[in-house]
């Protein structure tokens, strides 16, 4: 026997495995679903964020001009730039448009007539340089001769450079800059509430024996059925201006901040207990059994074990509540008022002033807490699964009459608050004529005759909940499983699971503006879905990708590794091994992920705003634009209609579960 | 090195992995024959999975081949390659029935159904299970999940059988039965096996030839008695049984440690080297009083290795005493013996008493010091 130690590898490349047809398809796979999503978030990112540090100048030096005289014979040409020195015709601040900018040429002639018989020569000075002559866009420096009837028809089109100057303009503009503030103030004060709130909620359910806990965890999670903007239209009809309730708010006005903050406590509710409730649920017996032992008081438990041990939550909570309050954007468009914030920002610059520069610059903008709070959330979960050791034992309360009472007291509250709130909506929806004719009536009902598109908009917004929830539980699992049942190929994985994360931290909003700037491009191939239902799918898709993808992986994990092997061992191709074996192990996680997505398609109002049309109209938008335009009793009972089909899909979800789980019962047993 | 010619089935020849600057194999070359069934050994750590995943393709070793049957498999997937495998999780689909499970490899291929069905049956018969054909894994216990993952890996009639510590999930007892089991199995089908074990007693009392393996290299290939007693390494003669360890210096024939020079099995040292010599505690053989005197009754071997001590701890271990030994010309070492029951009650040995013990030659093994070199006779 050598002695081997003694002997050096031999060098040379690593062996590579050849790839059999299993290999190659999973690799395609993925690919593909990575092509998918460069397309869908990454291209358009980045078309925004260049945008972003776009500017366009008219550069007078650039373009030339002849004029002849009566007869036909030209003149000396004279730059532009030239003109405009004699002539003072366009002052220098005026140069500086945006990328749909146009100057007319007439401006530098300012003897101009269209009847006159003279005739203009323009051209380039350089080969950039690009004029309009009618819609006929010419660039360089051939001259071209118009007559002067033509000659008012063109325009001077900008030059686009690369620079800060957007966002100089941005932050020197006392309104748009005071955005930043407002909305960041509105998010803290509104997480401070929620999270508050929320952990009060999640204590009471976790460490009480109080009744009703079943009904309380029920009510607490329909704000997720609703769009955002829902408990503002709720709020206007109890506070607004013929509100019921409106002398109890003692002249101060709903309109504003106090309504998005009390707007944004309902709808991010839910989203914090779920994570603090985890935290709570986590947290180890033996530690308050210490703390027990060593006669520590209730007050000092709750501060030595409890907010400790839950505190991954808390900060986890407040980042995601914060980035949820300051990217939204529906309720403080329905009852912000006066109160500008960052989100209402991009689409009155997109929409109202079709300044797109200037939305990306805010996009970007609000980018940056998305971010933040994506990487302290990641941060955070890594940190609580290492806190969640094997041997914990789960915290089982012990009954105690006076806790017991206050918790549910409390619950009640808060559930009422909830309850309250979307009884507001069915109430509002249903009566005649709000505050005159309080009879109860369906008219409000009858979309037909309002703006914002109809029953139409509702059937759409069902058709893009089931394309998106079929589609996108597909497109979702099969990467999930490609990422994580594949072998080898690395770097494909590693950079495919980066851009499956991505989504998480871009605001809707932005996801829409970007989508704008890279789809509404005729020189782009994929224009052509540009105002179709398609686009809405693959908006809706790519916006809520990220939580799909992580209750996939989730599931996948906890397969046996080792059932790929034994499979082709057997010598059985893996989609054999997927739709036998793996797709109807996860079924549970796949109808998780498909409600999700069809709830979140329903109620999604920022992601589609910039991207719907009339064709395309949907239910939550409707809601938007029916308040906007006064139809507040109908834009309350759209929003209904999206409550009654939200729940309708859960209760079906959970039938459906229940019924998969009852079947499965004999080999889940354990 | 085992040269099996041409008889070879699977064929191993310097292989290597690395993960990164660390070499999990390090050179390793290795011939199976057909229908022989292997065990590689060793502690935990020293590359046993890595080697049997690199036959199987699961893990790719970086340098070195890998022929089954004649043809070169170093490179193809492993749908490519013909195995079946067995995990120590057994790896059975939960949401299928024993009977889907087990057919999971033959369905898909063109057999007509009653034929998967009459095979299926075979398998359950032959896996002792004929009854459990409609229920579900979790429904079976540990020792009957891999009872069907078994009859699933050899569903297919593979030509080489891979088993990756297909018994530790299971306690003692079951253990035991299933090992036979699996031999039998293996016998009746003949097909070529790999185990991977780091349990001793089941690499000796199942495998034609064990690969002891340590530190990413084959230490030692060889029969279990051949492993057993003739260690060629000190790693080995220390992990396989137990085994007394001495410093020591070697002269030509002899080894002297404690306050002696003991004849020794033969040896390639110099006279003077530094050496370690070990014996197994069962070699050792107590003699009655008397037994230097010529025409003594008990016969012995290496009259020059008898030497007299006194009985220290004794431990009763069902079928011997485990003996401690000192004094005399041990000096300050201490020698554990086993002795059996009968030799006890003959000789009515009790702590505290004296004897005399023969440390027979060619059982007394010498080998190089430090723990990681080959060599030994
Ligand atoms: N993917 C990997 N990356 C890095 N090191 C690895 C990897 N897989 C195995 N190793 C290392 O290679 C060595 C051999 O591992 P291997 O799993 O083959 O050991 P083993 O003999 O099967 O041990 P055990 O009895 O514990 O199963 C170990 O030191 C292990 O840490
Ligand atoms: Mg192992």
């Amino acid at each position: 026997m050598a002695a081997a130690t003694d002997i050096l590898m031999p060098s040379g490349r690593a062996l590579r495995q050849s790839l059999d047809k299993d290999e190659l398809i999973k690799r395609g796979l993925l690919v593909v679903i990575s092509l998918y999503l460069v397309l869908s978030l990454a291209a358009p990112l980045y078309v925004m964020l260049s945008k972003s540090f776009s500017t366009y100048s008219f550069d007078l030096a650039a373009f030339e001009f002849q004029v002849s005289d009566k007869l036909g014979n030209f003149g000396e040409p004279a730059t532009a730039a030239a003109l405009n020195e004699k002539l003072a015709a366009v002052p220098p601040e005026k140069l500086a448009t945006s990328s749909d900018g146009r100057l007319p040429a007439t401006s530098f002639f300012p003897d101009f007539s269209f009847r006159s018989p003279v005739k203009y020569k323009i051209r380039g000075t350089t080969d950039d340089a690009s004029f309009l002559i009618g819609t006929q866009l010419h660039h360089g420096t051939e001259w071209q001769e118009v007559d002067s009837n033509t000659f008012r028809r063109i325009m001077l089109r900008p030059a686009r450079a690369l620079g800060l100057e957007n966002y100089t303009t941005y932050f020197s503009t006392p309104t748009l800059f005071r955005s930043i503030q407002n909305s960041f103030l509105i998010a803290l004060i509104s997480t401070i509430f929620t999270v508050g709130i929320a952990f009060g909620f999640a204590y009471a359910l976790n460490r009480s024996k109080m009744r009703f806990k079943g009904l309380f965890r029920l009510v607490a999670m329909a704000p997720i059925l609703v769009p955002s903007l829902l408990p503002g239209i709720a709020l206007i009809y109890l506070f607004g201006n013929q509100g019921m309730l409106k002398s109890l708010l003692g002249g101060i006005s709903i309109y504003g901040p106090l309504g998005i903050v009390i707007g944004s406590i309902f709808f991010t509710f839910p989203h914090a207990l779920i994570i603090i409730s985890t935290a709570l649920a986590i947290s180890d017996q033996r530690q308050y059994e210490a703390a027990a032992s060593l006669r520590a008081s209730k007050w000092r438990t709750f501060w030595v074990v409890t907010i400790p041990g839950a505190r991954y939550g808390l900060i986890s909570a407040a980042f995601v509540v914060f980035t949820l309050v300051i990217t939204d954007f529906g309720l403080p468009k329905v009852i912000g008022g006066q109160f500008n914030v960052l989100a209402v920002d991009i689409y009155k610059q997109v929409i109202g002033q079709q300044n797109f520069e200037m939305g990306a610059v805010v996009s970007v903008i609000l980018l940056i807490p998305a971010i933040a709070a994506f990487f302290v959330d990641r941060l955070v979960q890594r940190k609580q699964v290492s806190l969640l050791s094997a041997r914990s034992v789960p915290y089982e309360p012990k009954p105690n009459r006076r806790f017991d009472l206050v918790c549910l007291a409390y619950c009640s509250l808060v559930a009422l608050f909830i309850a309250g709130i979307i009884g507001i909506c069915q109430y509002a929806a249903l009566v005649k004529f709000w505050p005159y004719d309080l009879s109860l009536s369906l008219k409000n009902f009858a979309f037909g005759r309002m703006d914002g598109g109809g029953w139409a908009s509702y059937y759409n917004s069902i058709t893009l909940s089931l394309l998106t929830a079929v589609l996108g539980t597909v497109i979702v699992f099969v990467g999930a499983y490609m990422v994580e049942k594949t072998e080898g190929f690395r770097t494909g994985r590693t950079a495919f699971h980066f851009l499956a994360m991505l989504p998480m931290a871009v605001p809707g909003l932005v996801l829409g503006l970007a989508y704008i700037f890279f789809f509404n491009n005729p020189a782009n191939p994929l224009h052509a879905i540009y105002g179709t239902m398609a686009i809405l799918v693959v908006c809706t898709v790519t916006h809520f990708y990220t939580v799909g993808h992580l209750t996939a992986l989730t599931a996948l994990k906890q397969i046996d590794r080792e059932f790929e092997p034994v499979a082709a061992s057997l010598k059985q191709p893996f989609y054999r091994l997927f739709t036998r074996v793996t797709v109807p192990i996860c079924l549970p996680a796949i109808l998780d992920i498909s409600i999700y997505l069809f709830v979140n398609a329903m109620t999604t109002v920022s992601a589609v705003v910039f991207i719907y049309t009339t064709h395309t109209a949907l239910a939550s938008v409707a809601v938007l634009n029916m308040d906007d335009a006064g139809d507040t009793a109908p834009a309350a009972a759209m929003g209904m209609m999206i409550f009654y089909t939200n729940a309708f899909a859960r209760i079906l979800h959970v039938a459906v579960s229940k019924g998969i789980l009852k079947r499965t019962q004999a080999w889940r047993a354990r | 090195m085992t040269a099996a010619g041409n008889t070879a089935y699977l064929q191993i020849e310097h292989l290597w992995k690395a993960f990164g600057e660390f070499h999990a194999l390090k050179d390793i070359s290795l011939d199976i024959k057909e229908g022989e069934f292997i065990c590689f050994l060793g502690p935990s750590g020293c590359g046993k999975t890595t080697l049997l995943r690199a036959v199987a393709g699961l893990d790719l070793q970086t340098r070195g081949v890998v022929r089954q049957g004649g043809r070169d498999i170093s490179t193809l997937p492993p749908s490519k390659r013909d195995y079946g495998i067995v995990f120590q999780s057994y790896a059975l689909f939960p949401n299928l029935t024993i009977e889907r499970n087990i057919a999971f490899g033959l369905e898909n291929t063109k057999r007509p159904r009653v034929e998967i069905d009459a095979r299926v049956k075979e398998l359950l018969a032959l896996v002792g299970l004929p009854d459990q054909a409609k229920k579900y894994p979790a429904q079976l216990s540990g020792g009957q999940q891999q009872r069907i993952a078994l009859a699933r890996a050899i569903a297919t009639s593979p030509g080489l059988l891979l088993l990756d510590e297909p018994l530790s999930a299971l306690d003692a007892k079951v253990r035991v039965h299933l090992r036979h089991e699996i031999k039998g199995l293996q016998r009746k089908l003949g097909v070529t096996t790999i185990m991977v074990t780091h349990d001793q007693e089941e690499a000796l009392s199942l495998a034609d030839r064990i690969v002891v393996m340590n530190h990413g290299v084959i230490e030692q290939v060889g029969s279990p008695t051949e492993i057993y007693r003739h260690p060629r390494t000190l790693f080995v003669a220390d992990f396989i049984g137990e085994t007394n360890k001495f410093d020591a210096t070697v002269a030509a024939a002899s080894v002297s440690f404690g306050a002696k020079a003991f004849r020794c099995a033969p040896h390639s040292f110099a006279n003077g080297d530094a050496v370690v010599a070990a014996i197994r505690p069962e070699d050792i053989i107590p003699h009655g009083p008397g037994s230097r005197s010529p025409g003594a009754p008990d016969v012995v071997k290496s009259p020059e290795n008898l030497i007299d001590v006194t009985v220290g701890e004794m431990e009763f271990l069902g079928s011997f005493w485990r003996t401690r030994l000192r004094g005399g010309e041990l000096g300050d070492e201490e020698l554990i013996a086993d002795f059996s029951v009968n030799a006890t009650r003959r000789l009515g040995l009790a702590e505290g008493g004296a004897l005399t013990v023969e440390l027979p030659a060619d059982r007394l093994l010498v080998f190089p010091q430090g723990e990681r070199h080959g060599g030994g006779h």
